[in-house]
């Protein structure tokens, strides 16, 4: 993959947030929502799956990426195993990423506090 | 009534004043900064998954959850060292937007509501950004796969 591109669209992706924070009042929470479900909505019109062809991780790594694999996953399900792939193939596509958020989330948050004000 | 139009146009004079105190958000740095250091969260993210691919020859989806959980962990720990935070003041969206942003936005609260016990503060409270962020886009992929196993067969 060549590394130019994975930084020249992964930073275009960050701006399109940057701009969402500076021109509207969008709470970040929300702005993290609008990515993942435009991810779904863009890789199940086929318009993300170029992207990722074209900047890889410049691609996937974005929550938009995120939103790209769910969808992939629920769309590859529902083609194998009809209605029921539907329902677990998205989560089953992004279960390393959201496994790994709630473990390392969890243990995070038991060794660490936050820092103190200077 | 008289005084309740005198009311508003007191606001709308307070709003002006508002706006010209408030502190020009420089966007077009901000972006720079953000387009930067995106960019380079995005970059490491292709070599975590190079190196999956190439030492550890994993497939294609594979290599994307390993990518996935690596970055997770940076993310998360960063942000429980207090670094990513630091970060985050100076790339902006460029630290929230990648998938170490997800996992930042897990960790920071749940060590925030700590003192409220284990259960109701770190366990309910990691999912504060997070749970939105699950509910839409699992809800939204389900639909898209229902769609797709409706008509597109």
């Amino acid at each position: 993959m060549n590394y130019f591109n994975v930084f020249l669209i992964g930073g275009a992706i960050c701006v399109v947030g940057q701009i969402l924070i500076d021109k509207t009042t969008l709470t970040s929470a929300r702005i993290l929502v609008i990515f993942v479900t435009a991810g779904v909505i863009l890789s199940a019109l086929g318009l993300y799956k170029p992207l990722v062809d074209f900047a890889g991780a410049g691609a996937t790594v974005p929550l938009t990426g995120f939103g790209h694999s769910l969808a992939q996953g629920a769309i590859e399900a529902a083609k194998s195993s009809g209605v029921l792939g539907a329902f677990t193939g998205g989560t089953k596509a992004a279960a390393g990423g959201i496994a790994a958020a709630i473990f390392f989330g969890y243990l995070n948050a038991v060794l660490f506090n936050p820092k103190t004000k200077k | 009534m008289n005084s309740n139009i005198g009311q508003k146009e007191k606001q709308k004079e307070y709003q002006k004043y508002v706006q010209q105190k408030m502190p020009k958000s420089h966007i077009v740095t901000n972006c720079a900064k953000a387009f930067v250091g995106g960019g380079l969260i995005c970059m490491l993210g292709q070599a975590i998954s190079d190196f999956a691919t190439n030492y550890y020859q994993l497939a294609k989806p594979d290599a994307a959850s390993f990518t996935a959980i690596v970055l997770v962990f940076l993310g998360a720990t960063l942000t429980g060292l207090g670094v990513y935070d630091d970060l985050g003041k100076f790339f902006g969206a460029g630290t929230i937007v990648p998938i170490t942003g997800f996992a930042n936005s897990i960790v920071s609260p749940a060590m925030e509501f700590k003192r409220e016990g284990y259960v109701l503060g770190i366990g309910a409270k990691l999912f504060i950004i997070a749970g939105p962020v699950l509910v839409y886009g699992i809800s939204s992929s389900i639909l898209v796969g229902l769609i797709s196993y409706m008509f597109v067969r």
